[in-house]
């Protein structure tokens, strides 16, 4: 009974995490006939294929867009994004808090503040140091201006993170001969490879979903990213390419599912267990 | 080999004292404990030693050597086991033995041969090839030991290794850490809240209370002779009887103390022994087996509802009814006195 119980709230949840992607999958392949039947005809069945698929919106977003300029664009800014987060969050993240003491803990605070002020109050003066730099209209834009975010928050996690860690391990390192530089570069990093994972997760899906800075700062369609050029591609005044962005959204979201499946799993596993304790 | 100095040594955490002013001498070679509660500053006082805390003021020389400031731990040839063990969760066995050596360059013949040998000693042999998480908590353990075996120290800490066992192990972990030490006679520094394991293992333990240390001593010597009542009620149990007795030969502002074991029903002693006997009004009975504890009042006591214990031997089949008043007693001789202002001991 409890196991019925159990399976059939595993069920629900499946439907329910999975009923978006079903929806992209159908809207994607179906006809324009077939999608746009408004909502007065009660005999139309929305949520299956009345009429034949069709690939007709795929090519529209891959050959009349630039869906796959926008694609590597996005992997660039991501690629380097990620990069400079990684590289300068978990150094701060773990002299914050391994280092500093209890100053630690308020300069921590103080970072994950600057996280909480909204990009709309801040893209103005964006505007003017970009326009400075001479960065305007360039993914080079994107790529100074996203590590503001994902670089407070994620200093905050990894030092979250390295609370959880005991700082025994360390120590003994220490003892054992080593300098403590030397246990900073060969034993720290393997202690906290999931807070690193976390990171790029982290990273990855805020720069993949950024709008505003992305509107505000690029303007040529070819230097877009994925986030910013399918909404303004396929919305036309009020006129909706529902396939072609569905199809979008597919294609980013899925790779995004299978990435965030197989981090999430090797997170949970946890790399320190067994060090400490039982 | 090597003995450890300690002088006037503080540690101080804002407002909080951790350690207080420790003078302490630990001889060569010898098994030294230190005993206290959490917060006690006995962990502080380790770590101190070890150089992963930086005392406020004081000095610590480790075999002459002067190592407080700034010489860091792996220069101060120690060997720590953490109470989780801190076992590296990506090396396996092996590679965690070997890590010390690793760090020191040494040849990988001698890593190789050492790291057997130690392995021999804790015969953990079979377990080299697997990872921490695949061990039982006293492998973990062995396995801690045997890291810190190899690196051949001056001195061992040893930071509550046992408290992660479970009581069935315990026993005998610490047998086997006690006879490995008496071999190697290499300077140990053992620290616990466990005043059993700290008489069991101890060749002198310092028993320490919020950053002081209150009595040193051979485990006898803090037992039998307790130099207040903090040592008095924290070593043994259950703890020291306290009564202040309203006595006509004692000065006023007298605690009288007595271990549970030596409070027996009056019928037990002999007849030449010099006894003080108490009146003994007996709450409750309990039976452990090998003895009984016998809680109650005695009305001699200013504080007449203080609880009181005896611990009757199994050898003692006398009935002890509950909710009545019997005639107990104590020998004089075992009788300590300490002031009840002050808590320190006097000599009657």
């Amino acid at each position: 009974m409890k196991r019925v119980a159990l399976y059939g709230a595993a069920l629900g949840f499946t439907v329910f995490a999975g009923f978006p992607f079903y929806w992209m999958l159908i809207t994607a392949f179906k006809q324009n006939r077939d999608l746009y039947v408004g909502a007065t005809d009660l005999s139309h069945i929305p949520w299956i294929f009345n009429d034949p698929p069709t690939l007709e919106h795929v090519k529209l977003l891959l050959w009349q867009t630039d869906f796959p300029r926008w694609v590597l664009n996005t992997l660039v800014v991501v690629v380097a994004v990620v990069v400079i987060t990684v590289a300068v969050a978990v150094p701060a993240g773990y002299s914050l808090a391994r280092l500093v003491g209890r100053w630690g803990e308020r300069l921590g605070m103080g970072i994950f503040f600057t996280y909480l002020i909204p990009p709309t109050l801040l893209f103005v003066p964006f505007s003017r140091l970009v326009s400075l730099l001479g960065l305007q209209n360039s993914l080079g834009a994107l790529i100074l201006i996203y590590p503001t975010m994902t670089i407070p928050f994620s200093t905050w996690l990894v030092m979250g993170f390295l609370r959880s860690v005991p700082w025994d391990i360390e120590e003994q390192a220490m003892i054992d001969g080593y300098s403590r530089l030397a246990v900073i570069l060969k034993v720290a990093p393997r202690l906290i490879v999931p807070g690193i994972l976390t990171v790029v997760v982290f990273s990855f899906t805020l720069v993949l979903q950024e709008f505003v800075y992305a509107l505000t700062f690029i303007s040529s369609v070819n230097k877009m990213t994925v986030s910013l050029g399918v909404p303004i591609a396929l919305v036309r005044g009020d006129v909706y390419h529902w396939g072609a962005l569905m199809a979008a959204a597919l294609f980013t979201s899925i790779p995004l599912a299978i990435i965030y499946n197989a981090f999430i799993d090797r997170f949970i596993q946890g790399f320190t267990m067994g060090a400490v304790k039982g | 080999m090597a003995g450890i100095e300690i002088r006037s040594l503080r540690k101080h955490f804002g407002d909080l004292h951790a350690v207080d002013g420790v003078d302490l001498s630990i001889r060569d070679g010898e098994l030294l404990v230190l005993l206290g509660s959490s917060g006690s500053g006995k962990t502080t006082l380790l770590r101190m030693i070890a150089g992963l805390e930086r005392p406020t003021s004081g000095e610590i020389y480790i075999g002459g050597q002067r190592v407080d400031g700034d010489v860091p731990p792996r220069a101060r040839g120690i060997a720590m086991v953490f109470q989780s063990y801190a076992l590296y969760p990506h090396r396996t066995v092996f590679q965690n033995i070997a890590f010390p050596l690793e760090a020191a360059r040494l040849p990988r013949k001698q890593i190789d041969e050492k790291v057997r040998w130690a392995a021999d000693m804790f015969s953990i042999s079979r377990y080299l090839d697997r990872y921490p998480r695949q061990l039982s908590g006293g492998e973990r353990q062995r396995v801690a030991l045997c890291r810190a075996l190899v690196r051949d120290p001056k001195v061992f800490l040893l930071d509550e290794p046992l408290a992660n066992l479970d009581a069935k192990l315990r026993h005998t972990a610490r047998d086997d850490l006690k006879r490995f030490q008496r071999q190697i006679q290499t300077t140990t520094v053992y620290v616990t809240h466990d005043q059993v394991e700290a008489m069991g293992l101890g060749d002198r333990i310092v028993v320490m209370e919020r950053g002081k240390v209150r009595q040193v001593g051979t485990p006898q010597e803090v037992y039998e002779e307790p130099v207040d009542t903090f040592v008095a009620t924290f070593v043994g149990q259950p703890p020291m009887n306290l009564v202040e007795a309203s006595d006509p030969s004692l000065p006023p502002g007298t605690l009288m103390g007595f271990r549970p074991e030596q409070f027996l029903p009056r019928g037990v002693f002999g007849a030449g022994e010099d006894l003080r006997a108490f009146r003994f009004s007996v709450r409750r009975v309990e039976y452990l087996g090998s003895d009984r504890y016998v809680y109650g009042s005695v009305a001699e006591s200013s504080t007449p509802d203080a609880t009181i214990i005896a611990k009757l031997p199994g050898t003692i089949a006398l009935s002890i009814p509950e909710g009545q008043t019997q005639e107990f007693a104590v020998p004089r001789r075992a009788l300590r006195y300490f002031d009840a202002a002050t808590g320190l001991r006097r000599r009657a």
